[in-house]
């Protein structure tokens, strides 16, 4: 990384004042005002729309692996979402996902 | 005493959180050191930023040596989420104090959004006030562990044996937030929209591809739940 620690900050300060704007956007602005219920509608899909996307690429094309497919990260998905849908819980999930990575990365190689 | 109880309440509701922030938060200190960020650096991350996704994308850039602007548009791009979510909090938060509106816009991540806008669904007539004390209950015992998760990350950074992949924990901490979320129709088809759109527009840079596949996404949740309104969810 060839990042200056001047760069290094103005990327932290960027960032983290251009989340806080756009966390307080709506919340700021808005106030007491009634959102319409088709925009209401749209929001309750906003985090079922986006966390797919943003994880598809992170499964199917690790960097890691330099984009390749990977059985071990493959089946740990797999085994991740079945371990939701049976357990209905958050932290089993994510135990359970991570032991069945790490799992298959020593039993496999 | 209600809004204590409300506190509580939301404390309790984001507690199981705590072990899905912990490997995140030490995930990111680990990249961030490993990439050759100082301590100072990697928590200036995580306190001025707190959302994992966009510092890890941004950290990404940085290893690639994009231009700054590049990075930033790019992060961000991650982060336009948040507008969405403050647009989702607007109808139960925004009557309340503008320093108060201040205070959840800095917390606002993933979790704190999740948790209250489900409690705000399933209990409408909550006062403002009891729904600002259940969020930050929620607030903490996540955002703190955030912070202390980066940097004991860090600490550790140069004691993680190359080659584990660990980069594989975020998306199992993603997939067990989503798989709940497919509690109806309409959820399943947002969620199978989002992964093609993402897939089909990854010719377009800096994740504008991400956010495309989003709002096709949302779209489809929408007219979904339009079409059939005796499958939709909460309303």
């Amino acid at each position: 990384m060839s990042f200056t620690t001047a760069q290094i900050w103005t990327v932290i300060i960027g960032l983290g004042l251009g989340s806080f704007l756009l966390r307080l956007s709506f919340l700021g602005i808005i106030g007491n005002r009634q959102l319409p219920e088709w925009v209401l509608r749209h929001l309750r899909y906003t985090a079922v729309a986006i966390m797919p996307g943003m994880i598809t690429p992170l499964i199917l094309f690790p960097q890691a692996t330099g984009g390749a497919l990977d059985p071990v990260r493959i089946s740990a998905a797999i085994a991740t979402i079945a371990i939701s849908f049976l357990t209905k819980s958050a932290v089993l999930t994510i135990f359970g996902g991570a032991a069945v990575l790490f799992g298959l990365h020593f039993g496999i190689g | 005493m209600t809004i204590s109880r409300d506190y509580w309440q939301g404390f309790k509701d984001g507690s199981p959180f705590i072990l899905l922030i912990l490997p995140f938060g030490a995930v990111f200190g680990i990249v961030a050191t490993e990439a050759g960020l100082n301590i100072f650096e990697t928590m200036g991350f995580s306190v001025l930023v707190i959302a994992g996704a966009a510092q890890l994308v941004a950290l990404q850039m940085m290893l690639e040596n994009a231009p700054v602007l590049i990075v930033l548009a790019a992060s961000l791009a991650v982060n336009l989420r948040m507008a969405m979510y403050s647009a989702a909090l607007a109808p139960h938060l925004g009557p309340i104090s503008w320093w108060r509106r201040g205070i959840v816009a800095y917390f606002m991540v993933d979790q704190t959004y999740a948790a209250s806008v489900l409690k705000y669904e399933q209990n409408p007539d909550m006062s403002h006030g009891r729904k600002f004390a259940y969020f930050m209950g929620v607030v903490t015992p996540i955002c703190p562990v955030w912070y202390m998760a980066t940097w004991a990350g860090a600490a550790l950074g140069t004691a993680v044996p190359a080659g584990l992949p660990i980069d594989f924990v975020v998306p199992i901490t993603f997939l067990a937030l989503i798989v709940p979320m497919l509690r109806t129709l309409a959820h399943v088809i947002a969620a199978l929209v989002s992964i093609i759109g993402v897939l089909v527009f990854s010719f377009m840079p800096f994740n504008l591809g991400l956010l495309a596949a989003a709002v096709l996404a949302m779209m489809a949740g929408a007219e979904t739940e339009r079409r059939m309104p005796r499958i939709r969810g909460q309303k």
